[in-house]
Parts: C-alpha cells; structure tokens; sequence
C-alpha cells in the first residue's frame, strides 16, 4: 500500500473492471468445459437412483430419456420415467412429495408395476433428525425395503397408516412423525398411479 | 524482510487458528461440523481455495488500489469456489456428491478474506501461499476437531462415512466408539455446535496457559 498519492477515480474503476472481465472469461471457459460432463453426470446419478426402484432386468430401455409428464392432483408437471421391455411398459417409477416430516418435505423415488405393485421404494432428499427420522434412508436402515411388492388392497387403503394410527406399519422409537409422512407418500403415490395409469401406460 | 515459514506455519494451525482463536468462519463451522468427515470435508475444501486465494492476491497486490481491494478479494475468492464446484463436479463426481454441498459456503466464509487482507495484500507470493495453505489446515484440523467430539458424543461413531469422501482405502476409518443409542441427540443438532466450539476454544486457552503461553487475543488484522 505504497499508493500514497490519491488516484483519480477512473484508476480504480480500470482495475476493478479488467479484474472482473478477466476472472469472469475464465469462469466462462470454465463452464463451457464442464458443461458436458455435468450434464453426463448428473443423468448417471438418476439412472443410479431409478436403478434403485426398478429392477435392470425388466427393462431394455433407458427409463430417463423415455419419460412422459403427467399432471399431478395439484395439477403440478410430474416425470414419470418408464422402464420397457419390447416396446411395452414394465415398469414407472416417479418422484412423491411426501410431505410433513420432522423436519421438512420427504423426498421419494417411487416404482410400481404395470398392475400398481411396489417394485421398489426409496427416500431421495429428507431433513430428519440423525439418529431418529434417518432410519427411512436405505443406507442406515432396511425400514424402507418391507413396502417392497405390497400394493393398494394389500394391505387395504384403511391399513396404510403406521400402528400408531391403527394402520400396519411400524414406527420406529422415538419417531412416529417420520414414518406417518413415508407411509402417507407412498399410499399418495400409489393412488397417482391409479389415477393416472392410462396415461402413464400409453405407448405411441 | 525474510518472511518466517516456521511462524507462519506455527500461526495457521494453533497459535493464530481461524476458528480456535480468531473465531472466523463460523458459519460453516456451526453447520458442517455434524461428524468428523463433514468437518475434515469442508476444511480440505476451504484450504484449498485459500491457498489459491491468497496466491492469487499476493501476486496482483502491487496493482489493486486500495479503494477497490475488497471487492476485487471477493471477487477472487468468488471465482475460485466457483472453478473448484465446476470442476468437481465435472471430473471428481464421487467426491461432489458428498462435498457439494460445502463449496458454495466458502464464500461466506471471512476467513479466507481476513487473510487476504491481513497477510496476503501486504507479503511476498510465496509466504502467502504457505499462509493460506497453513490457515487452511488449521481450519481443517479444528473443524474436524469439533465434529469428532460431536459425533463421538452425538451418535457414537467416528469419522463414518469417511470412505465416501476418500475412496474406500479409509474404510479403517470408520469406527464406533459407543453402542448404538447411546448418543447424546443434542451434540449433532444444531445446539450442539455452538457447546462444542465453545468447549474447544475454552480447551485451546488453558493448554496455551498450561505451556506458559500468553494467551493470543488476536483479531483478524494482526498478522
């Protein structure tokens, strides 16, 4: 700070524009590069999560680029990724806002089959306590994995609560709110299915 | 003026650390500091962009005028998290997915600021690199610190998880200390950073008295 002088404004401004101009190229360049690869590998990690809940060996196609949008009960835009296998439907898997947890909407990946049986189901995004509501994510947990083949009629719609609320499921200790939230998302998600299964299973 | 490395390096881990004695970064510092990977994960990220940064100013420091040095620092601090979260995610993907979340909060982060107003707008390119490389580890050693301590206490392991963040050769790692379900909830909650970082920087205090050290009441300008 030999600067002693005081500099007319125009100095200052030059300097802090060629900074800005200058990290900003670089930045640009920086994107252009990455660009391809991000993309890549952000459709790699959902292949990685739909791998999750529909089996690879009931489709030939890649369920991400073969998705249709269905219009959801709140008339909100939903991808439904669909797994086929000799140009027909295997296999849909969607994302269900399951909302109330602990703390925050739960986040689901949600598979059925073309009859509306569970092929897999998955917690995507949650905010639960550690230690308490995290026993939903599959890598601490296998609570997630019993709705694994159960559909809509077994158990009944009345059963799809936790034991708390006179439902089948159970809780864990310590947590009622967590679990109540999955369980309420998944029943969710199978009555989308219902209601949206010709959509879902049109082949063009 | 012949900088002193032994000093400096001496500064950045304990005698001067960011958090245990400027009480700079909190923020990541409260946030990140849930398990010990977390913490060694957001430190590792933030040394790196302080090493970057304070090389990057030292070696303009002749040409930024005074009256527009912060927000040309911002700016440099800004550009670095974001080429270091481009290329991550890029090319170390793996490594993203679990350190992604930290990146963008370096930049909220003042102690990378304060060193390059306190050290690097004023010293040579190379002690201001060692500066912020030595700033940053010091930073890494007391975040990962308090997220030991939090979830020793808090869930009972050590380190879990740490072969996400490093490959699986650090699977040795992973350790549990107490059973299951013994785990005082309250440390990896939010309250829990607050007592940790407050313990630890109480524990630095009475080891530096203990050794006969004067305690350091350094601000963020001293260098």
């Amino acid at each position: 700070m030999s600067a002693a002088a005081i500099k007319p404004t125009w100095v200052h401004a030059f300097i802090l524009g060629a900074f800005c101009t200058g990290f900003g190229i670089i930045l640009a360049a920086t994107d252009i590069v990455t660009q391809d690869p991000i993309k890549e590998r952000a459709l790699e990690d959902k292949m990685t999560s739909l791998g999750l809940v529909i089996p690879k060996s009931i489709h030939d196609n890649n369920p991400v680029t073969d998705a249709v949008v269905v219009q959801d009960g709140a008339g909100r835009d939903l991808t439904v990724y669909r797994a086929m296998r000799a140009g027909k439907v295997t296999g849909l898997a969607y994302e269900v806002n399951a909302g109330g947890g602990y703390g925050g909407p739960i986040k689901l990946m949600l598979g059925v089959d073309p009859e509306g049986r569970i092929l897999g189901v998955r917690v995507i995004a949650h905010k639960e306590t550690p230690g308490l509501g995290d026993k939903i994510d599959a890598a601490k947990t296998d609570w997630i994995t019993r709705f694994t083949g159960l559909f809509l009629g077994n158990p009944p719609a009345e059963k799809w609560k936790v034991r708390k609320d006179g439902g089948q499921f159970d809780q864990f200790s310590g947590a009622t709110i967590t679990p109540r939230a999955v369980v309420g998302g998944i029943r969710q998600g199978l009555e989308f299915f219902g209601a949206n299964k010709s959509r879902m299973m049109e082949t063009r | 003026m012949s900088a002193n490395y032994g000093r400096i390096v001496k500064d950045g881990l304990w005698d001067n650390n960011g958090v245990l004695c400027m009480l700079l970064g909190m923020c990541p510092t409260m946030a990140m500091t849930g398990t010990a990977t977390n913490g060694f994960g957001m430190g590792i990220a933030t040394a790196v962009v302080m090493a970057a940064s304070n090389l990057m100013v030292a070696m303009f420091r002749n040409y930024v005028t005074h009256e527009v040095r912060i927000p040309v620092y911002i700016l440099i601090v800004a550009a670095n998290v974001t080429l270091v979260d481009l290329t991550m995610n890029a090319w170390m993907h793996e490594l993203y997915k679990v350190l992604g979340l930290f990146i963008p909060l370096i930049v909220s982060n003042c102690l990378p600021l304060a060193r390059l107003e306190a050290f690097a707008a004023k010293e040579p390119v190379l002690p201001s690199l060692v500066d912020g490389t030595f700033m940053g580890l010091g930073f890494t050693f007391a975040l990962t610190a308090i997220g030991a301590v939090r979830e020793i206490i808090g869930q009972g392991t050590l380190f879990a998880d740490a072969s996400l963040l490093l490959g699986p050769a650090f699977k040795f790692l992973e350790m549990r200390i107490l059973p299951e379900d013994m785990g005082i909830l309250v440390l990896i909650l939010p309250p829990g950073g607050f007592l940790v970082a407050g313990l630890m920087v109480v524990a630095k205090r009475m080891i530096d008295l203990a050794s006969g050290k004067q305690i350091q009441m350094a601000g963020a300008h001293s260098v």
